[in-house]
Parts: structure tokens; sequence; C-alpha cells
């Protein structure tokens, strides 16, 4: 990775719900990075504005799904002069491949980042049964 | 340059009835610039990162921009005359050489960015706060530029 490179401003992208919002409002797909090493799977997700409280993970069979609520911060008396983004909720899914351990899956969220290791389930152990002569 | 009011729409719910509309046309302008290489009217998207919310009450400007993952010791806010400068470097930690990446949507890089205010500012009287990855500034209004009640003798 070259330190020099030069952010470029991406436009935020809409999602293409599965089902259909009950409430009114944009809903944005967050960036996110995957990776994965023997142990774990971890998830970073750029969730800017959401507060840590306002984040809802859920894992339901093998779909995860992160959303995200922000919570209106401009003022009532504040008038728009020049506007480069919109703000809505985030969303998104994924379908894990992996068998994941429920119990032990940990969620940090820090500076507009999630970040959420998904521990690998174990898997079962062979077992050598022995046979005794009777 | 400022496109005041041209694409006012809400930035939550619905704040007036035509938002859906002037939100689909504002995408239709995206499209078509993009088709033909030229701006619109009024309305241009900046190819600066990061993407800026301006926005103004009688006192102050507000200028908000998404950063995710920037720290406050990384980001630089510099006021000169009518001009705000946001710069910074966003770094994205290496995870080791052991794993495997299965999506990398995270960019990480340099940016610099400076905005024209429209009207004149308190150089001296700018707060920025960065929180959750959204970074506000408030930058106080220059006394000339704040509306004035003249008295009737």
């Amino acid at each position: 990775m070259s330190d020099s490179r030069e952010l470029q401003v991406k436009d935020k992208q809409e999602v293409a719900a599965p089902a259909e919002q009950t409430r009114p409002g944009v809903v944005f797909t967050p960036d996110v990075d995957i990776f994965e090493n023997d142990k774990e799977i971890t998830l970073l997700a750029d969730m800017p504005g959401v507060a840590s409280e306002d984040i809802a993970i859920g894992l339901n069979d093998n779909v995860l799904s992160i959303s995200g609520e922000v919570k209106p911060f401009e003022e009532k008396d504040e008038s728009d002069v020049l506007i480069e983004f919109e703000i809505g909720r985030y969303s998104r899914q994924f379908t894990l491949s992996e068998v994941i351990d429920q119990g032990r899956i940990e969620a940090k969220h820090q500076d507009g980042v999630l970040r959420l290791t998904l521990p690998k389930a174990e898997k079962a152990v062979p077992r050598q049964i022995a046979v005794s002569a009777a | 340059m400022f496109a005041r009011g041209l694409f006012n729409y809400p930035t939550m719910g619905l704040r007036h009835p035509f938002a859906e509309l002037e939100r689909m046309s504002r995408q239709m302008n995206q499209l078509t610039q993009g088709l033909f290489g030229r701006p619109g009217l009024g309305w241009r998207p900046a190819s600066v990162f990061p993407a800026i919310n301006l926005t103004e009450d009688a006192d102050s400007y507000h200028v908000r921009a998404e950063l995710p993952g920037i720290k406050a010791d990384a980001l630089d806010i510099q006021a000169v005359g009518r001009n705000l400068t946001l710069s910074g470097e966003r770094t994205i930690a290496s995870e080791g050489e052991t794993v495997r990446y299965h999506r990398r949507e995270r960019e990480a890089g340099k940016f610099s960015r400076t905005i024209g205010l429209p009207g004149d500012i308190d150089v001296n009287k700018v707060d920025a706060k960065l929180a959750n990855g959204m970074l506000t500034v408030t930058i106080a209004k220059a006394e000339a530029a704040k509306p004035k009640r003249i008295t009737v003798h």
C-alpha cells in the first residue's frame, strides 16, 4: 500500500433492499473489509455518524446482517448551503460459508468503524475408538 | 461555487413533499454529467475528498464531513480568510501476513480540501468536533456578516 495515495470521493451506494423499508429515508451499504485467518473471520465496516448504541448486528442461520441508524444531527434553524453527501441508514447482509461460534462473537466500534470478530466453530475433533479384547 | 437551495433536499426523512423528486433529479444530473462530462446547472459534485455538507444559521456556518476511521490527531483544520482547509490522512493498519481477504472496499490515503465560505468568518471562533467518524466544524460568522437589526429613529 502506498501511503501517498490520494483519497477519492466515492458515491455512497444505495441498498437494493430485499424487503421494503417501513420508514422513509435512504439506506446505504457501508464499505467493508472482510478477512479471515484460521481461527476467525473479521469484518470492518465504515459507518460514519452512527453511535455505538444504534448499531444492530444479527446472525440468523448463516446470514449476518449489520445495520446502523443515523440520528439527525442538524439543528432545526440550519439551512442547507451545499449538500454533497446524503445521510441515511446503513444496512448490509452477508452469507457466511463457515460455521460461527455465536457465543464468542465480538463487536467493537471506534471512530465510526465497526469491527466484528466472528470466531469459527471448533471442528469436531476426530476421536480414536479403541477396541478392547474381551 | 455554491448552489444555494437548489438541491435543498432533506437529509433525514421527509422535510417537504418534493424531497424524493429532488433527490431523483440530483441523481439524474449526476448521471448526465457522467455521460457528457459537462456540469449541469448549478450543482457539480466535488471530486475532492471528503464530501462536505455546509449549512448555516444566523450566527455560524456548519461544515460536516464523513471521516470514518480517522483519529482527531490525524486531522488538520485551518481557517484563513474565508477559506477552510481540511487535510489529513487515513491509515488502515495491517492485519498481519496470514490473513486472507474476501473484500477490501475501505481505502486509505491522504486528503486535503479547501472550501470557500460564502461570507466573512471569525477565524478565532472555529470549533471542530469529531464523533463516530463524523466531523463537524462550526465557524462563527464575522460580526459584519451577521444579520443586523436597524433601529428607526
